[in-house]
């Protein structure tokens, strides 16, 4: 079992030999079986929390939302105008996206969501955010240099290209609708949606050209 | 409050390692903390602002050192003792102390879907006063307050324009600290890049925090 330090810019590195618990994985056992213990936690439900957000919430969701935008003009204007009810509209309400602006990218505008402050993240549409997402290194820098930021995600965004840094210090969620890409008129919803990656919706990447899906995101 | 978790424009933490493959969780405990955190929050022996706050009571040392699920834990250490559903014995010996209270769980397995569904907005239906308009040019206030608060320091005495009024949401600063239910005008405030960062920022680019009215102040 692995302790590593994710989330303090160590990158991968294990932390030490894994023979030995580490004392944070003791604690959390002991922590755990306290609260079971004294009846302030239900063991199935930890168990179906780890369920819900592991395998069945994730940026999946977000990427049927970007993709009937694409397809639907109607579904696009009332995505950006109340983007809460369109997206509860394709069963996506919860926790973490109660309350959500939905932030476009054009030919002219490139959007960007951090949260310098600890880590908000819209959930229902995209899961538990990614470790770079928390990472100290992405919530001091996005706002400072999103460029130099998203150089280090591979993008090169054109010099007169305006960059929108979103700090989201609210109970607001943001998602970023990305930019259709071209080449592929025609294609359905289901076939969009596979073009659509969890960072082109952060807004730390753009949305895949066709072909390129597979490729991770 | 001045604090560790406050980072928005600092320097050295080095590249975003963008790991396009990386698990959400990297062990075991991390999923453990995860759901005992949800868990717990379901009690309501604290709110959204106060897990907050609580993280950022984390010591700055410590904080920086600790892992993101490493400082959740610190925080719940902290406010399951404070909050008085453990003492700080049991949390130190991993047992509960003789005769004490046995509580119900606030949240069963099939709770779990429902809870999470439902969400708990924190957008309010008071009628009140809306100070600031779409394009108004507002300054937010140099304030540095030792509590909890939502106006990063690298916006604090530079002047932006209201781009959006959110409408009317619960004011995390007095939620944090009083437990009472302000509510107050929210918006989503345009800052130039080079008013925040200066001449090294791109010309055309911003950045948008969404502030509580109370963070603002108007500017002639």
């Amino acid at each position: 079992m692995s302790d590593h330090d994710n989330g303090h810019g160590h990158g991968h590195g294990h932390s030490g030999e894994m023979s030995e618990l580490s004392p944070t994985v003791l604690r959390v056992r002991a922590l755990e079986s306290l609260l079971l213990e004294k009846g302030l936690v239900d063991a199935a439900a930890l168990d179906e929390l780890i369920e819900t957000y592991e395998q069945r919430i994730g940026p999946r969701n977000g990427a049927r939302v970007v993709a009937r935008a694409w397809v639907d003009a109607n579904f696009h204007d009332w995505l950006l105008r109340d983007g809460a009810a369109a997206i509860h509209s394709m069963g996506y309400p919860g926790r973490q996206g109660e309350d959500m602006m939905v932030v476009e990218n054009t030919p002219d505008t490139h959007n960007m969501v951090v949260c310098t402050l600890c880590s908000c993240y819209p959930w229902p549409v995209l899961g538990l955010p990614p470790a770079w997402y928390k990472s100290e290194s992405y919530r001091a820098r996005s706002v400072r240099d999103p460029r130099g930021v998203l150089k280090d995600f591979g993008v090169n965004l054109p010099e007169n290209m305006a960059i929108r840094v979103w700090d989201s210090t609210s109970e607001m969620r943001y998602l970023v609708l990305p930019m259709r890409p071209g080449g592929t008129d025609g294609w359905d919803e289901n076939r969009l949606a596979e073009l659509v990656t969890r960072d082109s919706m952060i807004g730390t990447g753009l949305a895949l050209a066709p072909g390129a899906q597979g490729g991770g995101q | 409050m001045n604090g560790a978790h406050d980072l928005g424009g600092m320097h050295g933490f080095g590249a975003v390692d963008p790991d396009p493959d990386g698990p959400l969780f990297h062990a075991d405990w991390e999923r453990r903390v995860l759901a005992i955190n949800l868990a717990l929050g379901a009690i309501g022996a604290w709110n959204l602002d106060q897990k907050r706050y609580a993280v950022e009571n984390v010591p700055a040392g410590q904080y920086f050192a600790a892992s993101y699920y490493q400082r959740w834990l610190y925080a719940l250490d902290t406010l399951l003792v404070e909050k008085g559903l453990l003492t700080a014995a049991e949390l130190a010996s991993g047992k509960a102390a003789p005769g004490s209270e046995k509580h119900r769980p606030a949240l069963l397995a099939a709770d779990v879907k429902p809870a999470l569904s439902r969400g708990a907005s924190a957008r309010m239906d008071d009628d009140i006063p809306v100070r600031f308009k779409v394009g108004d040019t507002v300054r937010a206030r140099n304030i540095h307050p030792r509590g909890h608060t939502r106006l990063p320091r690298y916006a604090r005495g530079k002047t932006g324009r209201i781009m959006r009024h959110h409408g009317v949401f619960l004011f995390p600063d007095i939620h944090a600290m009083e437990s009472r239910r302000e509510a107050q005008n929210c918006y989503a405030v345009s800052f130039a890049a080079r008013e925040l960062w200066g001449d090294d920022a791109g010309p055309g680019d911003a950045v948008i925090i969404d502030l509580w009215d109370p963070y603002l102040e108007p500017v002639a």
